[in-house]
């Protein structure tokens, strides 16, 4: 897909969303730079979850009746238009509740391999983990790329391995010689930090995972709705991001895989919805992606995302990249001429709009708490990524993030914000 | 700036000079506590006397934003040489007035400095920043008493 270079027009954006229209704490106007936890919902999208209410509401894939026929194909038209998005088939697109979800899909899956293949001799050794085995993260992961793993080796005697961050924000890609190894089964890796917007090399990643023929995991929570991602050109084996982060409604989240892994992966949940056939001895699983969505879909948010979605591709994903790369570029050099400040993470344009800083002699909490002041709405504390605070040398950080709907003005009213936190605490 | 009913003075006095900082020996009793929001944490250490009645010694040390250390600092003033019944009448004031949502007329009496803390009660995310080191001193007292091996 070709998109035109365009500079966004935010005054026009800023008024499809309704949240951004109002007035929060001492009647200021909301500044919103907490993107990289939740981003708001334009109105399309919010309309097209009532619509769906309001319209077709019924169970998908059950019934013939007209309800029914419409609501199953406005989910799995959404599913093909979110498929489009990175480049992948509607088959390999696999609705969940969040992206957290999505990653213990794939570590659960792993784990009820590695349980079954002790009578099954048809389970594919991949994805069997053993006490030998070796899981690769890396320090800048978000809990929810952690825990999973965690929790695998612990039940499988696996050891999780990490490669390290270096202090200013970067990851030890020297180290990835040693630590890869025949023992590594899966690597994991997040494609740009929520804490410091730092982008991975997952070129280089993919080739050692395929040199030991590992499975590939990309943590894409942070990429896809701020970037052109293309499955196809990555060589992961899986990804996983949320849908409430790309414009999308809360409760719905992606799990995108090769056919192959989704064919040989035994599934998380089981229920209904994801059978072929059940009889009492013995029950038959669906093709992907019914065999991962057991029970009733969130069909009103897979709908609403798909707006999220054709919002986003009406202005170019490389536009919306080259946009939050301005901004975050603003951001970090305004806030290293304030006296006082350190901003952790990449100095250069290169990066995403999560952009982490600290004020000398001052605690997130208290900053974050007079920018609320202000009506700017930043996030404060470890982002669930404490070993990455630690390596850091912090308890916690306050991080601005961008989107769409922020402009230079946003970032001025920030920078002037934080000036006024130093005047706050400096003039008490 | 409203703002100012939440980072009272008062507060800000004890979280730039706080009263009785450090871990101090002897104690009998430790407590460790997380905001598992902020990551803030904090080391609590008491001395009970003898009779296991009277505060003898309360001793901290933590990482965390002005509301959670100047709260230590108040506590530390404010129940140092009182004995446990008086904590727990303390600790129970201090806890109603956080939860009134900054509607509530404090017992100054009782809290001392901590009456400062009642625009905190205001902001819910920041009720608990306030809450860290009393809970830190109640577990250390219950584990002073042998309650709590």
């Amino acid at each position: 897909m070709t998109e035109s270079k365009i500079k966004l027009d935010v005054k026009t954006i800023k008024l499809d969303f309704p949240i951004l229209q109002q007035n929060v704490r001492n009647g200021n106007k909301l500044v919103y730079l907490d993107s990289a936890a939740t981003s708001q919902k334009p109105k399309i999208v919010i309309d097209a979850v009532s619509s769906y209410y309001e319209k077709i509401n019924s169970g998908v894939h059950r019934g013939a009746h007209y309800l029914a026929e419409l609501a199953t194909d406005a989910y799995e038209d959404s599913r093909q238009a979110i498929a489009g998005f990175v480049n992948v088939k509607a088959e390999q697109i696999i609705f969940t509740k969040n992206a957290t979800e999505s990653i213990n899909l794939l570590a659960y899956g792993l784990l009820n391999a590695t349980l079954q293949a002790k009578f099954d001799k048809k389970i594919d050794p991949r994805l069997v983990i053993s006490e030998n085995d070796e899981i690769l993260i890396t320090e800048l992961e978000h809990h929810s790329n952690i825990v999973p793993w965690q929790d695998l080796c612990l039940k499988t005697g696996a050891q999780l391995k990490w490669i390290p961050l270096n202090a200013d924000g970067s990851l030890d890609y020297s180290s990835l010689e040693k630590l890869v190894s025949k023992k590594t089964k899966v690597i994991s890796v997040t494609h740009m930090s929520n804490v410091l917007g730092t982008l991975t090399d997952i070129e280089l990643i993919t080739k050692y995972a395929k040199s030991v023929n590992a499975l590939l995991f990309i943590d894409a929570c942070q990429s896809v709705p701020h970037m052109p991602v293309d499955f196809q050109n990555l060589g992961a084996d899986a990804i996983a991001w949320s849908g409430h982060k790309m414009l999308g409604p809360l409760g719905i989240g992606l799990f995108a895989a090769t056919t192959e892994l989704l064919d040989i992966l035994p599934p998380f949940l089981t229920g209904g919805s994801m059978i072929e056939t059940v009889t009492m001895e013995k029950t038959t699983f669906a093709k992907a992606p019914k065999k991962f969505e057991a029970g009733t879909p969130a069909a009103a948010e897979a709908v609403g995302l798909a707006q999220g979605v054709a919002y986003l591709n009406k202005i170019g994903m490389t536009n919306v990249f080259q946009h939050e790369k301005d901004l975050a570029n603003k951001m970090v050099q305004g806030l290293l001429e304030i006296p006082g400040v350190t901003v952790f993470g990449p100095h250069d344009g290169n990066r995403g709009g999560a952009v982490s800083f600290a004020l000398q002699g001052l605690h997130p909490h208290d900053v974050g708490q007079v920018l609320d002041d202000l009506g700017i709405a930043v996030r404060v504390g470890h982002h669930c990524a404490k070993p990455a605070m630690k390596k850091l040398n912090v308890q916690s950080t306050t991080r601005a993030s961008t989107y769409i709907y922020n402009d230079e003005s946003d970032v001025d009213i920030f920078l002037d914000g934080v000036t006024k936190v130093f005047e706050f605490f400096g003039s008490k | 700036m409203k703002l100012s009913n939440m980072y009272q003075e008062v507060i800000l006095d004890h979280y730039k000079s706080p009263r009785g900082k450090g871990l101090r020996e002897p104690f009998t009793g430790q407590s460790h506590q997380v905001n598992p929001t902020c990551g803030d944490e904090i080391t609590v250490r008491v001395k009970l006397s003898e009779d296991k009645n009277i505060i003898e010694d309360i001793s901290y040390e933590g990482v965390g934003c002005s509301i959670s250390q100047a709260a230590m600092s108040i506590l530390f003033e404010q129940v140092l040489g009182k004995n446990v019944s008086e904590f727990d009448e303390i600790s129970k004031e201090f806890l109603a007035m956080m939860q009134s949502k900054g509607i509530y007329e404090p017992n100054e009496d009782l809290l001392g400095d901590g009456i400062a803390m009642i625009g905190v009660a205001q902001y819910p995310a920041r009720i608990k920043c306030a809450l860290l080191s009393w809970m830190g001193v109640k577990d250390a007292i219950i584990r002073s008493k042998g309650e709590n091996k």
